[in-house]
């Protein structure tokens, strides 16, 4: 080999090198606060929902959305799930200290699987919190499939279908800097709205206040690595519906060990398939 | 064989459109059982496919919310993709480490691999809510790079065009160009090293696909080793599907068989046979280790631990003995069966991710159990495949003996 084979040869590996660098996935943002903007979010305490539905008809105007009958108590019978035309739910839970009012929705992750999961970055984190969708979007419901929540839901019906699911009011509130149409309503203020790290501590306060009241357990502060709505209540999550196995560890996080050794193996590998060619090469070629 | 092929000799356009037009009609049989049973079904898949792209995904497919996905990801794609995985295992043995052996075998099998990514992979096409948009992260509508998918959607179509350049050579045979095929013939190794590498990625991505659910699937099935095992069994998975489909194919396709691989092709089976078991053996050993270190035992004696064992016992474990005792005893029957039962057990394997052992919890009464047009919309892909493998085979040289010009060359080249 003389010197020009070997500086083309360390200027491909170098170049591979690099490209490897881009190709790589950027590192996760582990706090909930992205360049100085705090996540914004909602705290609702359980122990303050009286089953009104009035968020759920606040939803529905605020987006068009049929508007749901919220004098009918018979949708109470079963736990529903939300869907592509309800954003947000309330359900009813008989528990340890009798009847719970819910109210379930997107939970705004703060590093979300469905954010990860999306190959066209339809499925968008915004800096201010919510997790908000565009229209470039495939439709291959990897988000739906990866959602801990099971709140990304896409409109099967359609024939030209988008995700639907609670956006915080992001692009019809939010932006013109009035808060989300669901906490306006809350005549009880069982649904407040505020930056992330103001909500933790009215919850905390909450809790030391009455620590009688509620378990102590913010359900949202650490659940799959922290979400922008977060709970309190009276009695153990899981007789309010929810999943109380889902780890601390955020989502996208389980699958970033294979996404960093992509470019290594991009490298390495066809470099070590043509060792072994040449390797195997008999005298007479 | 080769005499009933129509030479093409004249270079003329008007020749070249008559002589497609020839080749586009079909050659045999037409009223044979296959055909009178997968032309009906064909057809109404293909009205089904409309039908579904103009009307939208709730007109065909089951409504389970909380299964997004059903049997065109868990069957068509995943295991599609699986059961191809013969052509990048084969290419890595005939390319990379020149084994004479498994040469007569290698043409079917990249065609194979080629032909079950454009179906298997397209019918991601199906599935999409969306599919006018397919084009977005080629082009660049956002480059989502964080994705799993991403990488997985860039490799099936790499690989689409490595295998094709692998396989081109052929086309250019029938054809009868003789300079592009001594082009495209010299990009082999090239498109072999790149096919190899991208195989090894996205085969263990469909794994890495699923990970982010971890709180959807069942324990006994995540583990932080899915890629790994989802690489591993895609090698056993693949060299079944040749196993299985050389059964099909040797017989079908007889009188196009040169008599090198009639002699040999016995020897190629038991290789087979005896890899499969050596990698199984591997898989296996790695599902126990993660087993033991999840340290799930007492989820065995549930109704999804019986599930696992039918899984991992039933449809691994004694395939992979059977691959051994019909390597000691040459016994080809023995292999077969056994490449049957170890396509089974992918099967199941990639079902139980995406919608089996995937919310595990979830009711039987509110699970995703696929609809009748689903079902014949998955087979439909399944027969595309084969019509178009069977019709390539009758017109190119495939298994038999390609044309005597291109020895001549090949020598020359070497």
């Amino acid at each position: 080999m003389d010197r020009r084979t070997f500086l083309k040869r360390i200027g491909i590996g170098m170049a591979g090198m690099t490209c490897g660098g881009i190709l790589a996935p950027g590192r996760l943002n582990a706090q909930g606060v992205a360049e100085e903007t705090e996540f914004l979010s909602i705290l609702i305490d359980t122990t303050r929902c009286i089953g009104c539905r009035s968020c759920e008809l606040a939803c529905a105007e605020t987006y068009d959305l049929p508007i749901p009958d919220i004098e009918d108590d018979s949708v109470f019978k079963e736990e529903r799930r939300t869907t592509e035309t309800q954003w947000t739910v309330v359900n009813r839970y008989e528990t340890d200290k009798g009847t719970v009012y819910a109210v379930k929705r997107c939970m705004h992750c703060n590093q979300p699987a469905c954010v990860a999961a999306c190959l066209v970055k339809a499925m968008k984190k915004e800096e201010e919190g919510p997790v908000t969708w565009a229209e470039n979007c495939m439709g291959c419901k990897m988000c739906a499939f990866s959602c801990p929540f099971e709140k990304a839901v896409l409109e099967t019906h359609s024939p030209t279908p988008r995700i639907r699911k609670c956006l915080l009011c992001w692009d019809k509130r939010l932006v013109k800097g009035e808060i989300p149409a669901c906490v306006e309503a809350c005549p009880t203020e069982a649904l407040v709205f505020g930056t992330r790290r103001e909500l933790l501590e009215e919850a905390r306060t909450r809790i030391y206040q009455h620590p009688d009241r509620y378990v102590h357990h913010i359900y949202g502060e650490t659940e799959v690595g922290g979400t922008s709505v977060m709970y309190l209540s009276a009695v153990p999550f899981e007789q309010l519906g929810f999943r109380t196995d889902l780890g601390t560890t955020s989502l996208p996080e389980l699958s970033t060990g294979f996404l960093y050794a992509v470019p290594i193996i991009f490298v390495l590998w066809p470099a070590f398939l043509l060792g072994v060619h040449r390797a195997t090469q008999k005298e007479e070629d | 064989m080769t005499d009933k092929q129509t030479p093409l000799q004249k270079r003329t356009l008007k020749d070249f459109i008559a002589f497609i037009i020839a080749e586009l009609k079909p050659r045999g049989k037409i009223f044979t059982p296959f055909n009178i049973i997968t032309a009906p079904i064909l057809a109404l898949g293909i009205i089904l496919v409309v039908y579904r792209l103009i009307n939208g995904l709730g007109s065909v497919v089951t409504e389970a919310p909380g299964f997004p996905w059903g049997i065109w990801i868990g069957f068509n794609v995943m295991v599609g993709v699986a059961f191809a995985g013969g052509a990048y295992v084969l290419t890595f043995v005939v390319y990379i480490l020149r084994s004479e052996k498994y040469h007569p075998i290698i043409r079917a099998t990249i065609l194979n691999g080629f032909l079950a990514y454009v179906f298997y992979a397209g019918a991601i096409f199906l599935d999409l809510g969306r599919w006018w948009n397919i084009v977005n992260p080629l082009i660049g509508n956002k480059f989502g790079v964080n994705s799993v998918l991403f990488l997985v959607a860039w490799h099936f179509l790499l690989y689409m065009i490595a295998e094709f350049i692998e396989f081109s050579p052929a086309f250019a045979e029938w054809l009868g160009l003789k300079k592009i095929r001594k082009i495209l013939h010299s990009f082999t190794l090239g498109a072999v090293i790149f096919g190899i590498t991208l195989s090894t990625l996205h085969q263990s991505g469909l794994g890495a696909l699923v990970m982010m659910a971890k709180p959807n699937i069942h324990p006994l099935w995540y583990t932080e080793f899915i890629p790994v095992l989802f690489l591993v069994s895609s090698v056993f998975a693949g060299l079944s599907m040749v196993i299985f489909e050389g059964t099909i194919s040797t017989r079908v396709f007889g009188n196009q068989l040169t008599d090198d691989f009639r002699r040999s092709y016995d020897d190629i089976v038991l290789g087979l046979g005896k890899t499969c078991a050596a990698v199984m053996f591997v898989y296996l050993f790695l599902k126990a280790l993660v087993l033991i270190h999840g340290a799930n035992w007492s989820l065995i004696a549930t109704p999804m631990g019986y599930w696992y064992l039918t899984e991992v016992v039933g449809l691994t474990l004694i395939p992979c003995i059977l691959f051994l005792r019909g390597f000691r005893d040459r016994n080809i029957k023995i292999i077969r069966m056994a490449a049957i039962l170890t396509m089974a057990g992918i099967i199941i394997n990639r079902c139980n991710y995406v919608f089996i052992a995937y919310k595990w919890y979830v009711p039987l009464s509110e699970r995703y159990i696929p609809s009748w047009q689903e079902v014949v919309m998955a087979l439909t892909i399944v027969f595309a495949h084969i019509w178009v493998f069977r019709w390539i085979v009758h017109r190119m040289a495939v298994y038999r003996k390609p044309p005597a010009w291109t020895i001549k060359e090949d020598r020359h080249a070497a």
